[in-house]
């Protein structure tokens, strides 16, 4: 009988290990997300000072269809091979395997963001004037909030039609307050201007009421399909 | 002050659109139940 | 109960001419505004009527949650359509409101961006109901009515800090009301608290008849002996 740990640990490695060898999703989410940048930077050319102020908006806006393109195809391997029947009727925790999808999504979420943000700076020639160690904090937690609401989502419109876009129409609603929070604490970080303290607080509530509640509801969501 | 009636009736406007897909859904219903009963009394 | 429906759309009907009559007539003329304030009159019942209305869709939701309870899934429908209709006419009436008193359309203050993600959050919900093939569809729809509960606190304090930062201009704020402004807006808002009772109850009323029907449909598929279909679907 494995703990939710072992699970989530197994299920995530094999994720991953699938992930690196077929690298569909990842590739997909890549160029994706490059023409994203590089669109944005042809619709806005600001200069270096307002740059510094938008910049905010404009990098997470990319980092979320970015991460839409990665939550959707969340499931798809295990719609495919039905997986998630067998799921429905072993005795494992199925909070396991759904811990183990937003720690996935939440890698490879990451990863993009990593290879973007360079492109971003160089695009906007983006300098921080605030705290620049709080970015990767703010980047954290945007995205597990992000993640997690996104894989549950993407759990729930499996049996819908039109779920590709089923996903962010349920998503962007209800991650309005995360996403201002992640917007304005780049923004005051890139501009100095004001503290980002608040929003990182915010962002910190967000992740838990939702994490606790994607947790705990997942189970019925599953048993939904 | 067209502003004033422009509000007034774009909110009855609004209302009576919702009444109406109501009124839609509602007689094409019956339509249906009525098709079916009729395929029900020819056995 | 038959009888009751009746005697409640006439009485909507005259509540709601009284109000109209109140709101156009009785009530005294705003200083700085002018006329154009008696927007207020709709604009604001239709707030209130919608909020609870998804209060109570709220309520439902966990009912349904707990219990499984049809009639508390169909309450839940009811409520987040007819919420919808009254945002909608809020959201509606709020930028009509605005352009002549404050010049502007829209400012993302408060009470305007919260009602502004309560509408995206109920139409979403509706669309996943929509789309959603049957069977599961009030489980899931449940669940996301308590996301979108959960959320709304969030959003409250998130806008609320985001106005502190970026000072917007205020829409609809300030001024006490005359004791006849007040009395024509609770008028207002009991006519159209009837009026929102009424569309419900005629939306509850049309889903019964369209689950009963449904039901029917396929017990009657079921029963079919094999081999002698009259006709498909």
């Amino acid at each position: 009988m494995s703990s939710v740990a072992g699970l989530t640990r197994a299920t995530l490695a094999k994720d991953l290990r699938l992930e690196w060898r077929s690298k569909d999703a990842i590739n997909s989410m890549l160029f994706f997300s490059l023409l994203v940048v590089v669109i944005f930077s042809f619709s806005f050319d600001p200069t270096a000072e307002e740059s510094r102020r938008i910049a905010g908006g404009l990098v997470w806006v990319a980092f979320l269809f970015a991460a839409v393109v990665a939550l959707n195809q969340t499931w798809a391997r295990e719609m495919r091979n039905q997986v998630l029947d067998a799921y429905r009727v072993s005795p494992a925790p199925p909070n396991a395997l759904f811990l183990a999808k937003v720690i996935g999504n939440f890698i490879f979420v990451t990863v993009l963001q990593a290879l973007m943000t360079p492109l971003f700076i160089v695009f906007y020639n983006l300098r921080a004037l605030g705290p620049i160690y709080q970015l990767p904090i703010v980047a954290a937690l945007g995205t597990w909030a992000l993640v997690v609401n996104g894989t549950f989502f993407a759990a729930m419109s499996l049996r819908t039609r039109s779920r590709e876009i089923m996903l962010p129409l349920l998503l962007f609603p209800i991650s309005i307050p995360a996403l201002l929070a992640m917007v304005e604490a780049t923004g005051a970080i890139l501009t100095g201007e004001f503290s980002a303290r608040f929003w990182i607080v915010l962002l910190a509530a967000y992740d838990v009421v939702f994490t606790i509640a994607s947790l705990f509801l997942f189970g019925l969501i599953l048993q939904a399909e | 002050m067209s502003y004033l009636y422009a509000a007034y009736i774009a909110t009855w406007t609004i209302h009576i659109a919702y009444l109406a897909t109501l009124l839609r859904r509602y007689t094409r219903l019956r339509n249906e139940i009525a098709e079916f009963k009729g395929r029900i009394d020819e056995k | 109960m038959k009888r009751a429906f009746p005697i409640l759309a006439v009485l909507t009907g005259v509540l709601l001419s009284y109000a109209l009559y109140q709101a156009l007539v009785v009530a005294p003329t705003e200083q700085t505004m002018g006329d154009v304030q008696r927007i207020f009159y709709y604009h604001v019942p239709s707030a209130w009527t919608a909020f609870i209305l998804f209060f109570i869709n709220f309520v439902a939701s966990i009912v349904y949650l707990i219990r499984r309870n049809a009639k508390a899934d169909m309450l839940a429908l009811v409520t987040a359509e007819v919420g919808v209709v009254f945002c909608t006419v809020n959201l509606v009436t709020g930028p009509i409101w605005a352009r002549p008193v404050w010049g502007i359309w829209w400012t993302w203050d408060l009470r305007l961006t919260l009602t502004l993600v309560l509408w995206l959050i109920y139409v979403s919900y509706i669309v996943l109901r929509r789309f959603s093939s049957s069977g599961q569809t009030p489980l899931l729809a449940a669940v996301l009515a308590v996301f979108g509960a959960l959320d709304v606190p969030l959003v409250y304090f998130s806008i609320w800090f985001f106005r502190t930062q970026h000072p917007q201009p205020v829409i609809g704020g300030g001024g006490s009301l005359d004791p006849r402004m007040w009395h024509a807006l609770w008028i207002n808002w009991l006519a159209f608290s009837c009026f929102a009772a009424l569309v419900c109850w005629s939306r509850y009323r049309l889903e019964v008849l369209r689950r009963d029907f449904d039901e029917t449909l396929a017990l009657e598929a079921l029963l079919e002996p094999r081999g002698s279909k009259a006709r498909t679907s």
